[in-house]
C-alpha cells in the first residue's frame, strides 16, 4: 500500500520534450503559470489550453498519467470553487438564505477551475519527463546566480538528489518495520484517526533511527569518496543546451507574450483608451 | 623493492567515553600497537572477530579516525596532515560493508562518476574512467540500471567500480561480503581477486570469513586491538588449535585435513583449497 505513493514520477518513453534541457522545462513552467494568473479572457485560456495540449501530444505521456495528478488536489480544487462562488460580490443569479451565487463569483470559480487544473498539469509534465536526476542537475544549473548570495546551490542541489535516492530504501524499510510491527500483533487498521495515528508512532521511530544510522553511513562513504561540497566537482554529464533548446525557447516566450497580450486585451485596450482620453479629451 | 603503500607504525586508538563534564569516564583500546605494512600490488587479508579492532584500523587508513598515538602513512603520507586529506582519501578507496548505505547515484554508472567528478576529472575522462571500472569488476552491462534493482553482491561491486574510478593505489574493503548471501560472496570475491591479479591493484580485505582470504599474499590476525598473528595463508592456517582460540573458523578443507592428522594421518599443515587436500590423501595411499 505504501508503494503507491510516487513521487516525481518520471515517466519513460523517448519524446522531444524528454530530451529538452530541464532548464527550459523549469523555466517554461514558471512562465506557465505567471501567464495563466494575467488571463482575464477566454482568449488567453484557449491559447493556454492548445499549448499545454500540444506539449501533452509531443511528450507522448498517456493523458490518463497526466490527469492523476489531479486526484490529489480535487479537495482544495471544490474549497476554492465553493469559497469563490459564494463569496464573490455582484449581480446575483440565484440567491436564497443566506447564499447568493453571482455571475462574477461563477466566472472567478470557473476560471480558478482552470487555472489550477492547467498548473498542475503543466508541472506533471515536466516531473513525467525529467528523471530526477536530470531535475535536480536544472535546478542547480539554473539556480546557479544565487552562488553570488552564498547559497550553496551544487549541496542543496546533492542533498535533493540523496533525498530521492533514498525515498525507495526509506519505503521499503518503513513496509519492512509495519510488518515486523504486524507480526507481534499491531494494529495499524482499527479504531478512529487518533488511535491510527498513534499506532505509527512504533514504526516512525525505528524508521528515523534507522534512517539517522544510514545518513551517518552514508556521509562517512561520500567523504571516503572525496566528496569535499560543490566547489571544484566536474559533471560526468553536465547540461549543455542544444539546437532545440534554442527553439523551444522561441516558441516558449513567444507563447508567453502573446498568450499575455491577448489574455489581457480588454486591460490593454482600456490602458490605451485611457491614454487616448487623456491626451484628446474625447473617448476613442 | 617496491614500496610501501600503507605502513602503520605502532598505531594506537582509543575510544574514550565523557560525562557531561568531559571527563573521561571509559577508555577503550580498540587499536594496541599495531605495525601492519602493505606493499604495491599485493593482496593482504586482515582476519579478526567481532570487535577485534579489524574495522576500526581500516577507518584509518582512509583517515576517517585519526591516530591517539603512532602513524599511519599511506602512499607515503601522513594521514594527520591536514593538507594532504584528500590525497589520502583518492589513494586510499574505501568500500563499506554495507551496499545500500554507500551508493550515492541513481544509476549504475552515475554512481561510479561520483568519485572523479568530486577529484574534479574533466568530463571526457570520467566517462573513460567510468567504463573501465564497470568492466573491471564485470558490470558493464549493468551500467543505465538503477541501483535499487540490483542484487546485494552486485551491489557491492558497483561499489567497487566506484572506488576504482578514482584510481586509488590501493582498495580496502571492509567486510565487503559481510550482508551478502553465498552466492553474491563469491561474486564479490571473484571481483576482488580479479582486481589483484589483473589489474595488479593493492587490496586489503578485512573480513571474518577465513576462506576469503586463502588466496592472500600475506594475513594478518587481530585480536582485541592487536595483531596476534601474521604470515603467508599456509603459515596462518597450519595452526589451526591458534585460530580455534581465537574463534576464527577455518577453511572447511584445512579443517578436514587438521582433524585426520590428529587421527595419525600423514598429512602436511596449512591445506587450503580442496583439490590440495584431495591431491595429498592420493599421496597418502
Amino acid at each position: 500500500m505504501i508503494r503507491d505513493i510516487t513521487i516525481g514520477q518520471y515517466y519513460q518513453t523517448k519524446s522531444v520534450i524528454h530530451r529538452l534541457d530541464p532548464r527550459v522545462k523549469l523555466l517554461g513552467t514558471l512562465l506557465f503559470i505567471i501567464a495563466l494568473f494575467t488571463y482575464n479572457n477566454p482568449v488567453g485560456y484557449i491559447i493556454g489550453i492548445i499549448f499545454l495540449c500540444t506539449v501533452i501530444k509531443l511528450s507522448h505521456v498517456p493523458f490518463k498519467f497526466i490527469t492523476k495528478g489531479l486526484k490529489g488536489i480535487i479537495l482544495i480544487l471544490c474549497f476554492t470553487v465553493l469559497i469563490n462562488l459564494f463569496l464573490t460580490p455582484g449581480t446575483p443569479i440565484i440567491a436564497f438564505w443566506k447564499i447568493t451565487i453571482t455571475y462574477e463569483g461563477l466566472a472567478v470559480a470557473f476560471s480558478m477551475i482552470l487555472r489550477l487544473t492547467m498548473l498542475i498539469m503543466g508541472s506533471s509534465i515536466v516531473t513525467l519527463t525529467t528523471t530526477p536526476n536530470n531535475l535536480t542537475d536544472g535546478l542547480e544549473k539554473g539556480m546557479g546566480f544565487m552562488k553570488i548570495f552564498r547559497v550553496p546551490v551544487g549541496d542543496v542541489a546533492m542533498m535533493m538528489s540523496i533525498a530521492l535516492r533514498f525515498i525507495p530504501i526509506l519505503l521499503e524499510e518503513t513496509d519492512r518495520i509495519m510488518k515486523a510491527q504486524l507480526a507481534r500483533g499491531a494494529d495499524f487498521e482499527s479504531g478512529n484517526i487518533v488511535k491510527k495515528a498513534k499506532a505509527l508512532v512504533p514504526v516512525l521511530v525505528p524508521l528515523f533511527v534507522s534512517a539517522f544510522r544510514r545518513a551517518g553511513d552514508l556521509a562517512m562513504a561520500m567523504e571516503a569518496r572525496c566528496y569535499r561540497g560543490g566547489d571544484g566537482r566536474t559533471k560526468m554529464k553536465p547540461l549543455v543546451y542544444k539546437k532545440r533548446d534554442a527553439i523551444a525557447y522561441i516558441i516558449l516566450f513567444t507563447f508567453v507574450i502573446v498568450s499575455i497580450w491577448l489574455g489581457r486585451w480588454s486591460v490593454i485596450t482600456d490602458f490605451f483608451r485611457s491614454i487616448y482620453m487623456n491626451l484628446f479629451g474625447c473617448p476613442l | 623493492m617496491s614500496m610501501d603503500i600503507v605502513k602503520t607504525d605502532n598505531l594506537v586508538f582509543e575510544y574514550i567515553r565523557r560525562d557531561d563534564e568531559g571527563n573521561p569516564v571509559d577508555v577503550t583500546t580498540a587499536l594496541d600497537h599495531v605495525n601492519i605494512d602493505v606493499k604495491q600490488g599485493e593482496f593482504v587479508g586482515i582476519l579478526g572477530h567481532n570487535g577485534s579492532g579489524k574495522s576500526t584500523f581500516a577507518k584509518h587508513l582512509n583517515a576517517i579516525l585519526y591516530p591517539t598515538d603512532g602513524t599511519v602513512i599511506v602512499n607515503g603520507m601522513n594521514t594527520t596532515d591536514d593538507d594532504k586529506l584528500w590525497d589520502v582519501r583518492s589513494s586510499a578507496g574505501m568500500v563499506f560493508q554495507n551496499p545500500d548505505n554507500q551508493i550515492i547515484g541513481q544509476v549504475v554508472e552515475e554512481d561510479v562518476g561520483f568519485g572523479p567528478e568530486n577529484l574534479g576529472v574533466p568530463t571526457k575522462e570520467i566517462w573513460s574512467r567510468v567504463e573501465e571500472s564497470l568492466r573491471a569488476v564485470g558490470m558493464l552491462e549493468y551500467r543505465l540500471k538503477s541501483p535499487s534493482r540490483l542484487s546485494g553482491g552486485q551491489k557491492q561491486r558497483v561499489s567497487i567500480a566506484g572506488v576504482l574510478a578514482m584510481h586509488p593505489k590501493c582498495i580496502i574493503l571492509d567486510e565487503p561480503t559481510a550482508m551478502l548471501d553465498p552466492s553474491g560472496r563469491k561474486e564479490v570475491v571473484r571481483a576482488i581477486r580479479g582486481l589483484n591479479d589483473v589489474e595488479k591493484m593493492t587490496v586489503i580485505l578485512i573480513t571474518h570469513y577465513m576462506d576469503e582470504v586463502v588466496h592472500a599474499d600475506r594475513i594478518f590476525v587481530m585480536d582485541k586491538g592487536k595483531v596476534v598473528m601474521q604470515g603467508t595463508p599456509k603459515e596462518i592456517f597450519s595452526d589451526v588449535p591458534a585460530l580455534k582460540a581465537l574463534r576464527l573458523d577455518v577453511p572447511g578443507p584445512t579443517r578436514i585435513a587438521w582433524e585426520l592428522k590428529q587421527k595419525g594421518i600423514p598429512l602436511p599443515d596449512g591445506i587450503l583449497t580442496c583439490e590440495e587436500l584431495v591431491r595429498e590423501i592420493e599421496k597418502c595411499r
